[in-house]
């Protein structure tokens, strides 16, 4: 089907049960805000026959019962969502900091970045630190949050090779993001250190440390003190 | 209550039922049954809630003893399995006596093999689904593949239950198929017409690389530029659906599976149709399989067609 556009989205067919619904073709803050408003207003009205709603940074999937709609009803649906986001107020965002232990084996990439980039380890700790970044969406694998936007000093392209198994809480950077591992995965970023908070735990209410639209600070510290934060 | 003992885990067997929706927003992908429609006729042949948690069985299925006994069925693939030596009939519930033990073993068709009991396996829910999520360790028995030793609950059986098999007219519209149905996936305009001809032409092979996330494809190479060396776009990862067909850069197709990853920055040629999505949960490695496009129409038909026979109340034949 030929993509439509109203309201500035875009609509495409994705598959025989899901709709992508898309905010221009690049990232950027306001399509962010524009896709967390819509996901905000879906999630608040449990609009019947969505089944699941996957955003990303300035697109959101939308998952649907075809049973029960038609790609042509849901978009007639979200066309009336679309129309009404304007008034939708986004809570101020929280800020929430990750101490990160830098280099060494936490941080295998750290002087390969360095490197690339011409400077001391210290100075990429002191860029990578030294921002705030925002939560543009968790997807990938649960609690996996994409982080943007890193300082351009700091942009550094993907491992030629995926790492087959990176340990959960590294602090990775690929292209102009940086991200936390949840749990142990495959990966492809370049590894600067680790945290020893958990990003993902069942049994916390609200599952992800972090949460779409959050902003986020990494914190600097020491061997000793990642050891005492993870025995606590 | 009563219990299912694990003498012998197979190759991966895990607890499943159909799965979690709605937690992308958190990146959780549904889980659950790889083979959908196995689970849900399995569950009705033991008097059980479609939706009931059952053991997925992987290309090699385990050794259980029922201490107490227990109706069961096993349905998808035909894992040649015993009770006390004696064969047990696919699509069909039998009831074990106390003590009796079930042999599950290698494959004679596709991937997978379930094993339903009546009342079900109770695990703790999480989310609200007794599917394990094998990659963050969440869900089912402990979140990961059972071990020899492992203790399953069956949970109460106060349904009534009926001895009964699916009719042989039934299983052969429910098969499994090679040629997957598909729709144009979002990105099927970055690929050439040639290309688009060439994948719907060329067979393809399922790798071993291939497990619940995904089936890696090799074959002929999708050629993901255009005559004059130009890609289509560039892709920004953005959420991708059940059953997509993601092309690597290589020109691979990666079909995505129940515990996929929620979103993902590979262009999308195509999207495997729901009326197939149980067909991809019986693909092994080393499998052929082809690709096939049909209207939009026709998918939604064909899932209509498949939804109504499943919810015929004659699906299943009392005995």
């Amino acid at each position: 089907m030929p993509p439509t556009v109203a309201e500035g989205a875009r609509f495409q067919f994705a598959s025989d049960q899901s709709l992508l619904v898309s905010f221009g073709a690049k990232i950027t803050r306001p399509a962010h805000e524009l896709v967390l408003k819509l996901l905000r207003l879906l999630e608040s009205e449990h609009v019947p026959g969505i089944r699941n709603l996957h955003p990303a940074y300035c697109s959101l999937l939308v998952k649907f019962d075809p049973l029960r709609l038609r790609h042509a009803d849901l978009q007639a649906m979200l066309e009336q969502y679309l129309s009404r986001l304007e008034k939708v107020a986004l809570p101020k965002p929280r800020l929430v900091e990750i101490p990160v232990c830098y280099g060494g084996e936490y941080g295998p990439d750290l002087l390969e970045v360095s490197a690339l980039h011409k400077l001391a380890p210290k100075q990429v700790i002191e860029l990578h630190s030294s921002a705030t970044y925002l939560v543009y969406f968790l997807g990938f694998v649960p609690g996996f949050a994409y982080l943007g936007e890193l300082p351009d000093g700091l942009i550094t392209p993907r491992l030629p090779t995926p790492r087959r198994k990176v340990p959960a809480g590294s602090v990775a950077i690929a292209g102009n993001q940086t991200g936390v591992y949840p749990v142990v995965t495959p990966g492809g970023w370049r590894l600067l250190g680790r945290t020893p908070l958990a990003m993902f735990r069942p049994d916390r209410h609200g599952l992800s440390l972090l949460t779409i639209g959050d902003q986020v600070r990494f914190v600097p510290i020491s061997a000793q003190q990642f050891a005492a934060l993870e025995r606590a | 209550m009563s219990e299912i003992h694990i003498q012998a885990p197979g190759l991966l067997s895990t607890v499943q039922d159909l799965g979690r929706e709605g937690f992308g927003p958190l990146g959780i992908s549904p889980s659950g049954a790889a083979d959908a429609i196995s689970l849900r006729i399995g569950n009705r042949l033991v008097g059980n809630a479609e939706a009931a948690a059952a053991l997925e069985m992987t290309l090699l299925g385990g050794t259980f003893v029922f201490p107490q006994g227990a109706a069961f069925a096993l349905t998808g693939s035909d894992f040649g399995a015993t009770l006390d030596e004696a064969p047990v009939q696919l699509w069909a519930s039998c009831v074990a006596r106390p003590s009796q033990v079930l042999r599950v073993g290698p494959t004679r068709s596709g991937a997978r093999c379930y094993l339903s009991v009546h009342g079900g396996i109770a695990v703790p829910l999480f989310l609200g689904s007794a599917a394990t999520h094998l990659l963050s360790g969440l869900g089912g028995h402990e979140g990961r593949g059972l071990r020899k030793g492992d203790v399953l609950q069956i949970g109460p059986t106060n349904t009534p239950f009926r001895k009964g098999t699916l009719p042989p007219h039934v299983r052969q519209r429910l098969s499994p198929r090679n040629i997957l149905r598909v729709t144009p996936g979002p990105q099927h305009d970055w690929f050439s017409d040639a290309a688009r001809r060439a994948f719907l032409s060329s067979t393809y092979r399922v790798t071993e690389e291939s497990n619940r996330m995904g089936l890696r494809l090799e074959g002929p190479p999708v050629a993901n530029t255009f005559a004059d060396g130009t890609y289509g776009g560039e892709m920004i990862t953005e959420g991708v659906p059940l059953g997509a067909v993601q092309i690597t850069a290589a020109g691979l197709p990666i079909i995505l599976l129940v515990e996929q990853q929620t979103t993902g920055g590979y262009a999308k040629l195509a999207n495997v149709i729901s009326a197939d999505f149980h067909s991809l949960g019986q693909l092994r490695p080393r499998d052929e399989i082809r690709f096939e496009q049909v209207a939009w129409d026709t998918a939604r038909s064909l899932l209509i067609e498949q939804e109504e026979l499943l919810a015929s109340p004659d699906l299943i034949l009392e005995s």
